[in-house]
């Protein structure tokens, strides 16, 4: 069992991460699933990093620490094309929820909407 | 050409196509088939060193794991990437005429995201396959995420945004968990190589949890059932080139990766009850695809519903050859099924899109007459439908055939019973579009005009899944080269 | 609501399943800093972490520059850019900061890119700070003329990319190995990468805020509406 200075950070990486996929299952709204989305992988990152932190030595372990600054790159380009993903969405069918699965009986594709409406004022 | 930089070339390539297509939009088609020939030569090359040397490792940097990144290339690794390239370079071939042919103003600025876009999902590929490092795979995951969610998108219509946002969704909150996964890993192993974790790895409540982790994200990205829900309208509404990657290549990624995960870094932990719990969920998928399949009034859900169905074949893998002594005749057989897979649902999606075109719509029951306008295509789907349901000489059959086998050799004659149960759906939702496009009209509708191309192609393709049926005693023997399982193969062959 | 209580029991099962995991790891775990210290020597630098991103694990930041351009090039597929219509007449102490605030700003990215090899910093912590020079740049209206320019910035997002692929080739020439630098030459080739990395990431940080493409888009540019052209 780690020590009790780590545990307390190991064990606050998970909660965030629980946190996190709750509302990720549980809101609709989707800025709201987008910010439980980056949540839970704050709690990924606090693992790794109170991971790096437990290793005797010197320093801690550059590893992992490598692997979050990878991991927080990836998560701010995953969260730059979610919300212009999610601001297409909104545009298209004029809420910001994904629907239940009505897609799925959605008229083929024989007309494309418009790519995308250029609003006149950005939204704040 | 070395190994090494085979493998170099393998992953530098596309990535480099991939940032030139952005940077010179008009290059895009020019750019893609110049990858796909030296992703070509580079895999003739790597096939001749692993036939010739076994397998091939490459240390990136020199410096080795666990500290460094290493790339593999065995006998799995080479059918990937071959179907990745074989695949690949059909749908360059087609993507074309597919964007040149829109009638909308839209056509324009899709044809010119897809090559870029095409190309980043193929550098994803490459690197997965190639990779030994399960971080690595998580950052090509996340590659292969983001740019078949785009691609999804670039339809533009409502259905695809909603369906390629969902997507999105399943898609991050899936590697998150894989990530967790493996900083649990590394917290108890001290290592990310999937080589090192083979003999560091002991099971304990740590590895079973990031295991389990590391695979409900994979099975969450392979659409296995119960977490496939996200399959059928992203499949379905992409266009017709997306589809195609998306069922025969990208969801194939994951399930790779589970094949390593289990197979070769932890295979103390793939008990007899995870192994049956695998095909179990294979065994609901392929039923439950296969009946969705059937009721679907639309030809492109209808084909998205098969490849869920499908998908559970490759899952009866597990419980099947994680007899580690003999079980290899399964292990090949699901490959093969793999593969024939790709390239007979690659066809139908590309024959559904030369539909989807010509006619206007994708509904099935409409599509009478259809054969009159496009004889290439339905033959095309007819095929590749062949394949699917696992009639000789089809590669298809051959992958069922050893997975039949080797559901008889070790007395799990359950898995039969799913087998053929399946077979006989597939064919029945194969036949009821058949039907509908044999049917003949009266007055058959002038169709919109269609680039020979893109029929060409999805007929090479069907060709293709029934023609390597005859190439699967080499696949086999090529499979053999670092395989995990071991075992004698069907026609005998050496018990390595 | 009904479905939060199934929802919430799930999640409560998963947090208990993840603290036993996390409580059962060994208590004096070896992680590889022995490892990553022993060879730093050979690495060209001495900052571990740097050596990790750049010479260890160089592989997963080639990738990662690629995630980065992937971002951007999908975003400009989804969308078009929008900048702020404020009028910035009404923010003369927004505009007096910009003007002391983004020249420190890109000093300080390109101070933090060279100090990265010996002390924490890098291509990526430089290219945190320009990303964030170029939002306030945005913010304050400025900068317009060079971020309407398309092809300028399709040059500079791709730079970072192509510039490791060449060095990942050139030291295959020579070394034989993927990213395996001639012994010694590894911080001047690291050097190399980050540079061209900074302006990539830095531009694709600060465009992923304008979330979309250039509105001053030449070529085959869709019409925003039916009535007008772009």
């Amino acid at each position: 069992m780690p020590d009790a200075d780590h545990r307390i950070y190991l064990l606050a990486g998970v909660a965030l991460f629980a946190l996190g996929f709750y509302s990720l299952l549980v809101q609709a709204h989707l800025l709201r699933r987008i910010m439980a989305l980056n949540v839970m992988s704050s709690g990924v990152f606090f693992v790794y990093i109170a991971l790096a932190a437990q290793t005797s030595g010197p320093i801690p372990d550059p590893v992992p620490h490598a692997m979050v600054l990878t991991g927080i790159v990836v998560s701010v380009c995953a969260t730059g094309l979610a919300l212009a993903l999610a601001d297409r969405v909104q545009a298209a069918t004029g809420r910001v929820e994904l629907g239940d699965d009505e897609d799925a009986a959605a008229p083929s594709d024989a007309t494309p909407v418009a790519s995308d409406e250029h609003k006149g004022k950005p939204s704040a | 050409m070395t190994a090494a930089s085979a493998i170099a070339l393998l992953i530098l390539s596309p990535l480099a196509a991939a940032a030139l297509a952005f940077a010179l939009p008009k290059r895009g088609r020019a750019l893609a088939l110049g990858t796909a020939a030296v992703v070509g030569a580079a895999i003739v090359q790597l096939t001749r060193a692993v036939l010739a040397g076994g397998v091939q490792t490459h240390r990136v940097g020199g410096w080795g794991a666990p500290l460094g990144i290493d790339l593999r290339a065995d006998g799995l690794a080479l059918l990937m990437l071959m179907v990745t390239a074989g695949i690949s370079t059909a749908i360059s071939l087609y993507a074309q005429g597919y964007f040149r042919s829109g009638h909308d103003d839209e056509a324009p600025h899709r044809e010119r995201y897809f090559w870029p876009l095409f190309l980043f999902l193929w550098t994803a590929l490459n690197a997965l396959f190639l990779s030994a490092d399960i971080f690595n795979l998580y950052v090509t995951l996340e590659l292969l995420g983001f740019a078949a969610v785009t691609l999804v998108a670039l339809a533009g219509k409502r259905a695809a945004l909603t369906a390629a946002l969902r997507y999105l969704f399943v898609s991050l909150s899936a590697s998150l968990f894989y990530l967790l996964g493996v900083g649990l890993v590394y917290g108890q192993c001290a290592t990310v190589d999937l080589a090192s974790l083979a003999s560091k790895a002991q099971p304990g409540p740590t590895l079973w949890v990031a295991l389990a982790l590391m695979t409900g994200g994979l099975i969450a990205k392979a659409a296995l059932f119960p977490l496939h829900f996200w399959l059928p309208p992203a499949h379905a509404n992409a266009p017709a080139p997306v589809s195609a990657l998306l069922s025969a290549l990208v969801v194939k990624g994951s399930f790779y990766i589970l094949l390593r995960l289990w197979f070769e870094a932890f295979p103390a932990l793939l008990t007899p009850g995870v192994a049956q719990l695998f095909g179990g969920l294979g065994a609901a998928a392929i039923l439950w695809g296969s009946v969705q399949a059937l009721l679907q009034a639309r030809l492109k859900l209808l084909i998205a519903y098969s490849t869920v169905a499908q998908l559970g074949y490759l899952f009866l893998l597990f419980p099947l050859a994680a007899e580690r002594e003999g079980g290899f005749v399964a292990w090949s057989g699901g490959l093969i099924f793999l593969g024939a897979h790709a390239c007979a649902k690659t066809a139908m999606f590309l024959a559904a899109g030369n539909i989807l075109h010509a006619a206007g719509h994708d509904r099935i029951k409409d599509l009478d007459g259809i054969t009159h306008s496009l004889p290439i295509s339905v033959f095309a789907f007819g095929m590749a439908g062949l394949s699917l349901v696992g009639l000789p000489p089809s590669s298809g059959f051959a992958g069922k055939w050893l997975l039949l086998n080797s559901a008889l050799a070790q007395g799990q004659w359950w898995w039969v019973g799913v087998i053929f149960i399946g077979s006989l759906l597939a064919a029945g939702y194969v036949v009821r579009v058949l039907t509908h496009a044999f049917t003949r009209v009266a007055e058959p509708t002038t169709p919109n005009p269609l680039p020979p191309v893109m029929e060409w192609t999805a007929l090479t393709l069907a060709l293709l899944a029934i023609g390597l049926g005859f190439a699967s005693h080499w696949v086999a023997e090529l499979l053999r080269v670092g395989a995990p399982v071991i075992g004698p193969g069907l026609m005998g062959g050496t018990a390595s | 609501m009904m479905r939060r209580l199934p929802l919430g029991i799930l999640s409560l099962a998963l947090l208990a399943a993840l603290s036993w995991a996390v409580l059962s790891l060994p208590a004096k775990p070896t992680g590889l800093t022995e490892a990553s210290l022993a060879r730093l020597p050979e690495s060209g630098v001495t900052n571990p972490v740097t050596a990790v991103l750049l010479n260890y694990r160089g592989y997963d930041t080639l990738l990662e520059v690629g995630v980065l351009l992937l971002a951007i090039v999908a975003v400009w597929s989804l969308r078009r850019g929008e900048w702020p219509t404020d009028d910035l007449r009404d923010r003369p102490l927004l505009l007096s900061l910009l003007r002391v605030v983004l020249p420190v700003l890109m000093l300080a990215a390109g101070y933090l890119l060279w100090i990265g090899a010996f002390a924490p910093g890098g291509a990526f912590q430089g290219g945190a700070l320009l990303g964030g020079a170029l939002v306030l740049a945005i913010l304050g209206g400025r900068g317009r003329r060079v971020l309407n320019h398309e092809r300028l910035l399709r040059a500079g997002l791709v730079v970072g990319v192509l510039v490791f692929a060449t060095v990942c080739a050139v030291t295959m020439r020579l070394t034989g190995g993927l990213l395996q630098y001639p012994r010694g030459s590894g911080g001047t080739w690291i050097m190399v990468i980050e540079s061209a990395a900074l302006i990539s990431i830095g531009l694709t940080l600060g465009l992923l805020y304008l979330g979309g493409r250039p509105t001053g888009e030449t070529g085959n540019a869709p019409s925003q509406n039916p009535s007008s052209h772009a």
